[in-house]
């Protein structure tokens, strides 16, 4: 544990928790929690997936009741026992999924809730002073417009004027930049800086070790329910030093891939049209082709046709023209069955809805594509002893954590569902991959567990095509890389080998706003 | 003949519409969709009327039957909010729950001859308007008066008050309204109990002013159904509600009288030449039933149309991972 000691003494703590524990159901969300905020800065919760920052803040804003334990607000000892109590304490949170009522204006949905005022609701009087108060903090935002008029940033400053009308003194961020653009994030920093300027706390809870070390003036970080670092100045202490307190081990930061041996072709795709849920075309002609022995990545600014093109490949979509061929075999406009008989994966977007069923446990969800084969399938019947085998085998192959194979998967944090889908997907040994964002919303350990995971599923030779929006991540794992704007492929480029990453970086971004390859080429030759 | 006399009946029969419509538009708004309706309006009716031939006083009768009716709401309340089960199946529950306890306690009611009605006046001046005072303002029951007050109260009620607010806050994101420590149940079990209090005065108001009597399950008629449907073409509007419950009111009345289409659309009555076309008009209520029940179970199509949100859908208290 690392405590910082002298300098702080002079400040005042305006929130202590001492000895937080709070359980779920075979989870122990934290263990006598130590946490320490002092009056006007910005405290930084560092922590990966389910390591308890949410659930220790939930139980400072009022939300959850701890078991063992107890809060001090400015030295006084106090117990919450609904949001309310702590909003009267002065402790607000914003929650990651917003509490907004979407067919009400912003000032509705700061009134809410409040007694004041008692009957008739004289909207303009509270417009006005709504704007008055968004002003104060950097917090623009029109008091009459309705919530599902604005977007998602907006929507964060309603909820952060919500708190700040309530008065409180200690606002509580959870994964705030989550859900934020980067020109976004920095307008929130601004915010949350003249909201320290004039005499508000923030606890700025997140899993991104650069936004926090931007940000916050002190950090904290969880590990799996306990406190690795209490306190620590922000400007001492390095991002490896955080990551390290945060996972328990070094995290490497560069992935060392061996050099690509691909193979023969093994998924075709053969000039494909489609539709989004819409109706709307939303792919116009998409070719690509990946080998065995290779990740091929697609690039792209969400909503260009990457969710289409898996769903296409996977058997979901039916495609209007055009083709799919795996191992020769024409996979598109027929059964997903057909697809996973002939050797394909599908690792979808949506891991809760599509990759898994919530409710089902891992057990269940593991053997959902292998359940017509020996030895899961006996004369015809499920023998469920050798599907808790399998399960168990799996669990700990992959690293699993949970404390039985019987837990319904909804329970699991994003990254062990992961790994759960990944589990099922990669021991059907398939000859093809199609994997959809595997690593959004996953922490540090998480990602860098998913993405060895599809290497080693490369070095196996199996072909991998791998659909993500983090660059970053596309150029570490990648061999080629094909770039789709618009439902069309603007081009494709080789990773590694004479292609400098910033080269690279800089070709892809032009891409990625609709110009073809062959044009930045042709400009790159006259100039 | 004069055609506003046919008007002014009209919104006389609309006013029927008019409360049980509002009754559950309140209930709509914070989630609730009653389809017993039918069933609290039968209630309304048999319990005012027979509370009338007892005491001889028509204004309890009106009070007995909104507080009847508002009692038996809270049936559906208690399966839909407390035990969370579909409101489609209880709703409709309700309404056969209603319509055979009215039918068995309003046995020999039929026969108990007239009884005092509640009183008909002219408001003095407002007549005097041209025609516009004739079909509103003159010779019309206090319950219709009333009616042409509860549609502005309402409205303003919804969309300018503190209550108003978390009325519709609790229809459209319950949880969210939960965690601002606005108590989700009790604001639904409240307007569910609303919703059945106006639909009591609706049926009320047939037995004691517009056609007084007791004519078994024929004294509403389908007007319950009548009245859900109404709440969807008023897109959960009070003001709107108003036009289409005073529409289908005089469109009610035309169509039992001879002269009037002619007098007033230029055309005879098709109704009254075809007696087999008033077959489809009766079962306009079914057919409004279905249009309701489809909308009911779709997502898309509720959100398309502006329904409240959270209609339909139990509120369950969030667990973790959920």
């Amino acid at each position: 544990m690392t405590e910082q000691s002298s300098s702080t003494s002079e400040i005042p703590l305006i929130v202590e928790m001492r000895g937080i524990v709070k359980r779920f159901p075979g989870v122990l969300a934290n263990d006598h929690v130590d946490f320490k905020l002092l009056h006007g800065e910005i405290h930084g919760l560092l922590g990966e997936n389910g390591a308890g920052k949410s659930t220790l803040m939930n139980v400072l804003a009022g939300l959850y009741r701890q078991e063992v334990g107890t809060i001090f607000v400015n030295g006084v000892p106090k117990v919450f026992s609904s949001p309310r109590d702590a909003i009267k304490a002065g402790i607000g949170m914003v929650h990651q999924h917003f509490m907004l009522v979407p067919s009400q204006t912003v000032t509705e949905n700061i009134l809410l809730g409040l007694d004041e005022p008692r009957f008739f609701l004289r909207l303009p009087e509270y417009d006005s002073k709504i704007a008055e108060l968004g002003e104060r903090f950097g917090l623009k935002v029109d008091p009459r417009a309705k919530i599902w008029q604005l977007s998602v940033g907006e929507q964060q400053r309603v909820e952060i004027l919500k708190m700040l009308y309530r008065g409180v003194d200690v606002l509580i961020m959870d994964e705030p930049t989550a859900v934020l653009a980067p020109q976004e994030i920095e307008g929130l920093f601004v915010t949350l800086r003249a909201m320290i300027a004039q005499g508000k706390s923030v606890i700025f809870i997140s899993h991104k070790l650069q936004e926090v070390s931007a940000i916050a003036d002190r950090v904290s970080v969880l590990r799996r329910g306990v406190c690795t670092a209490s306190g620590v100045a922000s400007k001492g202490v390095s991002r490896q030093e955080l990551a390290r307190l945060m996972v328990g081990r070094e995290v490497v930061f560069s992935i060392d891939k061996k050099p690509s041996n691909p193979q023969g072709v093994v998924l075709e795709v053969d000039d494909i049209y489609a539709e989004n849920d819409k109706g709307l075309p939303a792919l116009r002609g998409v070719s690509l082709n990946v080998r065995a022995g290779e990740i091929v990545g697609v690039a792209g600014v969400a909503g260009n046709g990457q969710s289409e093109i898996s769903q296409v490949i996977a058997g979901m979509r039916q495609c209007k023209q055009g083709q799919v061929l795996l191992n020769g075999d024409k996979v598109s406009n027929r059964t997903t069955l057909f697809g996973i008989q002939h050797g394909m994966a599908y690792v979808p977007e949506d891991r809760t809805h599509v990759g898994s069923a919530p409710n089902l446990s891992i057990t269940d969800n593991v053997i959902m594509k292998n359940y017509r084969k020996s030895p899961i399938s006996k004369n015809g019947l499920l023998d469920m002893k050798a599907a808790t085998r399998l399960a168990n085998e799996l669990k700990t192959a992959y690293d699993i954590i949970v404390p039985s194979v019987s837990t319904p998967v909804r329970l699991l944090s994003g990254g062990n569902l992961q790994r759960v889908i990944l589990a099922r997907e990669i021991s059907g040994l398939p000859a093809f991959m199609v994997a959809v964002q595997p690593t959004r919303g996953l922490d540090v350990g998480a990602i860098e567990g998913v993405q060895r995971l599809l290497l080693a599923q490369r070095e196996a030779g199996a072909a991998v095509l791998l659909i993500s929006e983090e660059l970053e991540e596309l150029l570490s794992l990648s061999d080629r890389i094909y770039v789709i704007y618009e439902g069309k492929i603007m081009g494709e480029v080789k990773v590694g080998g004479e292609n400098a990453d910033e080269m690279l970086v800089d070709v892809i971004g032009q891409m990625m706003t609709g110009t073809p390859l062959e044009q930045i080429q042709k400009e790159g030759a006259v100039a | 003949m004069d055609f506003t006399i046919i008007l002014q009946a009209g919104i006389a029969s609309g006013t029927v519409l008019l409360f049980a419509t509002i009754g559950e538009l309140f209930a709509e708004r914070s989630g609730v969709m009653n389809l017993g309706v039918e069933g609290m309006m039968l209630i309304g009716a048999m319990s005012a009327f027979s509370t009338t031939i007892a005491t001889g006083n028509p204004w309890l009768g009106v009070l007995v039957a909104m507080f009847f009716a508002g009692l038996i709401s809270q049936i559906h309340a208690f399966i839909v909010i407390t035990l969370q089960a579909d409101q489609v199946v209880s709703g409709l529950s309700l309404t056969f729950l209603g319509v055979g306890i009215s039918l068995v306690l309003g046995e020999g009611l039929s026969k108990a001859g007239t009884v005092s009605l509640l009183p008909n006046f002219s408001i003095p001046l407002l007549t005097l308007i041209p025609i516009i005072g004739k079909i509103f303002f003159t010779n019309q029951s206090v319950l219709v008066y009333f009616g042409y007050l509860l549609v502005p109260l309402s409205w303003y009620y919804i969309n300018h008050t503190r209550p108003g607010l978390h009325l519709r806050a609790v229809g459209e994101y319950p949880s969210a309204t939960d965690a601002l420590g606005i108590n989700v149940f009790r604001t639904r079990y409240f307007y569910v109990f609303i919703g059945g209090m106006l639909a009591g005065l609706a049926g009320a108001t047939i037995s004691l002013a517009v056609s007084p009597g007791w004519f078994s399950e024929l004294t509403t008629g389908g007007q319950g159904w009548i009245a859900i449907g109404l709440v969807i073409f008023a897109q959960w509007d009070p003001i709107r509600a108003a036009v289409g419950a005073y529409a289908f009111g005089a469109l009610r009345r035309l169509i039992l009288d001879v002269q009037g289409p002619l007098l007033l659309l230029g055309f005879a009555n098709p109704f009254y030449y075809n007696p087999y076309l008033g077959f489809f008009l009766q079962m306009l209520p079914y057919l409004f039933t279905v249009v309701v029940l489809v909308i009911g179970s779709r997502e898309a199509m509720k959100k398309r149309i502006g329904a409240p949100a959270a209609l339909g859908n139990p509120y369950i208290r969030g667990e973790r991972g959920k």
